[in-house]
C-alpha cells in the first residue's frame, strides 16, 4: 500500500526545468519593451497625464484587487489610505503650507507616511474583517466618508478644504522627477514593483492562504489558520501599495486636498478594478488605463458630437455599464473567454485541450 | 518517513507507547439549536491511538459531535479535553494546532487551487510559515511533505490539476491528504467512503488501516464494511445520545442495535 512505500521524488513539472526567462510569455516581453521605449514616441502630456496617472490609479486599484480578488473583501477605503499617505508626505516633508509641514528629509517623511498609511489600513481592516460582503463595503465606505469630512474640517493637521500644495518629489540623483519622462519612469517602476510583488505573493503561502480564506474561511480555520489575522495582514499589505500610489499621486499634481480622497474617487477605484477585472493583478492597470483615457479624452469626443464637455462622466458610466453587463469579471474575463473561444474546435464545438 | 511507520498495529501495542491522558475526553457535552437538542449529555472517552467508529442514523448527532470537538460549533454545555487539555473554549484553529484534524462530509476544498496547493496550504496551516510572503523553495520541507501526502493518497497524476476538475473520489482522497498534513495526533473522519466506488472504498480502507500506530481517529461511516474493518470500538448514537458502546462484534450482535437499525433480521455487516 502506498502508505508504506518510500516517497519517490515526484517528477518535476516541466515549467520548473526551464530557465526563468523562458517561462515568461512573449506578450510580457512585448509589453515590457513597449513600456520601456514609450518616451521615444509618446508626447509629454501622454507620458505624464495618461500613463503616469494610469500607473498610479492602477496601483491604488491593485491594492483593492489584492483584497477583493484574492481575499474576497471589497474595500472602498483604499483611496483614503492613499490620500492619507499623500497627506503625511506633505505634513512630514515639504509643502507650500510651511506652518504645518515639518520639512523633514524625504528618507524620513516617506517611510513614516507609509507606516502611518499601513497603521490606518490595519485599523480599518481589523474593523472590516468582522463583516462580510455588502457590510464590508458599507464599513469601508463609511470610513472613507469620515476621512473625507474629517480632512475637510480639520485645519490644524490637514489644513481643511484647501489641503496642501507645493508637495514635490525630492530631487534625488539630481533629477527633477516631475518632468514628464522621469515621472513616467518613476511611476512605471513602482507600478511594476507592486504588480510583480502581488503576483509573487499570490503563489506564496500568504497569498495562497488568502485565496483559501476567500473560498472557504471555515475550512481555513479547520486547517489551523487564524482567518481574521490573515485578513488584517492583507489589509496592511494592501495599504502599503495604496500608500505608495498615494504618494505618487500627490507628487503628480503637487497637491493633496480632501477632494483627492473623497467618496467619488473612492468609488472610482472600485470602478477601475471592476472594469479591468479582479481575477489577476494586471486587471486594475488595464482598468486604470481605460478610465484615464475616458476621463482625458471623453470631453473631446462629447464636444465633437455637439454635447456639453461636462458630461464626460456619462461616457465613463456608460462604459462601466456596458462592461459590467457583458462581462461581470471585467475586460480580463472578456479576454479569457475570447482565448477559450479561439481554442475551440469548430466541428466539435468544444475546447481542443478537452478532446 | 516516520509518517509511514505502521509498527504497532494492535491497539495494545499502540496504547503502550502513548501517554496516560486520553486522546479525547468529552464530559456532559450538549448542543442545543433553539429547543432542539442535537447533542444531549455526551460522555465519550477515546484513548490515544484508538480507532473508533461512531454509528447512527441520519440526525443522530454524529456530525454535530464532530463540529463541537473541532470547534466549528461551540457546545452549549460540557467539557472537551484533548490529550488532557481543556479545549472547549478554544477557537477551531487552536485545536488544530494541537494536532486535531478532520475531514468533512461534503468536501470543503479550495476548488480554484491545484491539488498540491491545497495540501501545501494544509501543511502551512499548522506551521509558522503560514504568514510567509516568500514562495517555497524547491527544497522546502513543507512542500516536500505536501508532495509526499499527495503521493500517499495516489493523486500524483493530478497534483497540478485544479481541484474543480477532479472526480468526486479524487476529491475525497484529497480531503484525507489534507487531514493527514502537519503531523496530526487525532483525526475525525466524517463519512469518508460516501459516494466512493467499491475499488475506491478498498483503497480508503488501506489508507486508514495503514495510518501510523499513534494516530487515533473517530470515523463516522454508514458503510459498515468500512467502519467495522477499520475500527476497534464502536459508539452507537441515537437522537443526540450515546446508547451503546463496545467492540464491533458486540455491537453487531446486540439485539437492541439490530432492532433499531436493521429491523432485527440482518447483521450489521450487511447494513
Amino acid at each position: 500500500m502506498a502508505l508504506v512505500e518510500t516517497n519517490p521524488r515526484p517528477k518535476v513539472h516541466d515549467a520548473r526545468q526551464r530557465v526563468w526567462f523562458e517561462r515568461i510569455p512573449a506578450s510580457y516581453w512585448i509589453v515590457c519593451i513597449a513600456l520601456l521605449i514609450m518616451p521615444a514616441f509618446a508626447s509629454e502630456f501622454t507620458l505624464y497625464q495618461v500613463f503616469g496617472w494610469s500607473f498610479i490609479l492602477g496601483m491604488i486599484s491593485l491594492s483593492l484587487m489584492f483584497l477583493g480578488g484574492y481575499g474576497g473583501m471589497v474595500s472602498l477605503v483604499q483611496m483614503s489610505v492613499a490620500g492619507l499617505a499623500g497627506y503625511m508626505v506633505a505634513i512630514f516633508g515639504d509643502s507650500a503650507i510651511t506652518d504645518i509641514s515639518l520639512g523633514w528629509p524625504w528618507y524620513i517623511a516617506i517611510p513614516l507616511a507609509l507606516i502611518v498609511a499601513m497603521v490606518f489600513g490595519t485599523i480599518v481592516g481589523s474593523l472590516a474583517v468582522r463583516t462580510e460582503g455588502i457590510y464590508t463595503i458599507m464599513i469601508t465606505l463609511a470610513v472613507a466618508a469620515a476621512f473625507f469630512y474629517f480632512t475637510r474640517q480639520n485645519y490644524v493637521v490637514f489644513n481643511g478644504f484647501s489641503g496642501f500644495n507645493g508637495v514635490l518629489p525630492p530631487n534625488l540623483f539630481g533629477v527633477d522627477w516631475r518632468q514628464s519622462i522621469p515621472f513616467y519612469y518613476l511611476t512605471l517602476f513602482w507600478a511594476a514593483v507592486s504588480y510583480f510583488v502581488v503576483l509573487y505573493i499570490s503563489r506564496a503561502p500568504f497569498g495562497l492562504a488568502l485565496q483559501g480564506v476567500r473560498d472557504n474561511p471555515r475550512r481555513m480555520a479547520a486547517l489551523g489558520y487564524s482567518v481574521n489575522a490573515h485578513r488584517i495582514a492583507a489589509y496592511a499589505f494592501a495599504a502599503l501599495i495604496a500608500g505608495t500610489g498615494g504618494i505618487l499621486l500627490t507628487w503628480q499634481s503637487a497637491q493633496i486636498s480632501p477632494g483627492t480622497a473623497g467618496i467619488g474617487p473612492a468609488i472610482d477605484i472600485l470602478v477601475i478594478a471592476v472594469i479591468g477585472g479582479m481575477s489577476r493583478p494586471i486587471g486594475p492597470f488595464i482598468g486604470a488605463f481605460i478610465y484615464v483615457l475616458l476621463k482625458t479624452f471623453a470631453i473631446d469626443i462629447l464636444l465633437s458630437v455637439g454635447l456639453s464637455g461636462e458630461r464626460f462622466q456619462l461616457l465613463i458610466g456608460l462604459g462601466f455599464l456596458a462592461i459590467v453587463f457583458f462581462s461581470p469579471d471585467g475586460l480580463l474575463g472578456l479576454w479569457d473567454r475570447w482565448q477559450e473561444y479561439r481554442k475551440r474546435d469548430p466541428l466539435l464545438d468544444r475546447s481542443e485541450d478537452r478532446l | 518517513m516516520t509518517f509511514l511507520d505502521t509498527s504497532g498495529t494492535s491497539v495494545s501495542d499502540r496504547l503502550s507507547v502513548t501517554g496516560t491522558a486520553n486522546a479525547l475526553e468529552l464530559r456532559g457535552v450538549s448542543k442545543l439549536f433553539g429547543a432542539l437538542a442535537a447533542l444531549a449529555d455526551i460522555d465519550l472517552i477515546v484513548k490515544p491511538g484508538e480507532r473508533r467508529a461512531v454509528l447512527g442514523s441520519n440526525g443522530a448527532g454524529k456530525t454535530t459531535l464532530f463540529n463541537c470537538i473541532t470547534g466549528d460549533f461551540a457546545p452549549s454545555t460540557g467539557s472537551i479535553r484533548f490529550f488532557g487539555e481543556e479545549v472547549a473554549a478554544f477557537p477551531a484553529q487552536e485545536r488544530i494546532r494541537r494536532g486535531l484534524r478532520r475531514t468533512y462530509q461534503i468536501s470543503l476544498l479550495f476548488t480554484g487551487l491545484s491539488v498540491l496547493d491545497n495540501v501545501y496550504l494544509a501543511c502551512c496551516g499548522v506551521s509558522r510559515g503560514r504568514f510567509s510572503f516568500l514562495r517555497p523553495r524547491r527544497d522546502d520541507a513543507l512542500m516536500a511533505s505536501a508532495e509526499n501526502l499527495v503521493h500517499v493518497v495516489h493523486l500524483d497524476e493530478v497534483r497540478d490539476t485544479r481541484v474543480s476538475e477532479l472526480s468526486y473520489g479524487q476529491q475525497r482522497q484529497l480531503e484525507i491528504a489534507m487531514a493527514l498534513s502537519g503531523a496530526p495526533r487525532f483525526i475525525l473522519f466524517d463519512e469518508p467512503a460516501a459516494g466512493l466506488s467499491p475499488a475506491e472504498r478498498q483503497e480508503l480502507i488501506e489508507i486508514l488501516t495503514g495510518l501510523p500506530g499513534h494516530m487515533g481517529f473517530i470515523i463516522i461511516e454508514h458503510d459498515m464494511d468500512v467502519a467495522l474493518r477499520v475500527a476497534e470500538s464502536v459508539t452507537m448514537m441515537h437522537n443526540g445520545r450515546i446508547f451503546k458502546e463496545g467492540k464491533p462484534a458486540e455491537i453487531e450482535d446486540d439485539e437492541e442495535v439490530q432492532a433499531l437499525y436493521l429491523g432485527g433480521e440482518e447483521g450489521l455487516g450487511h447494513g
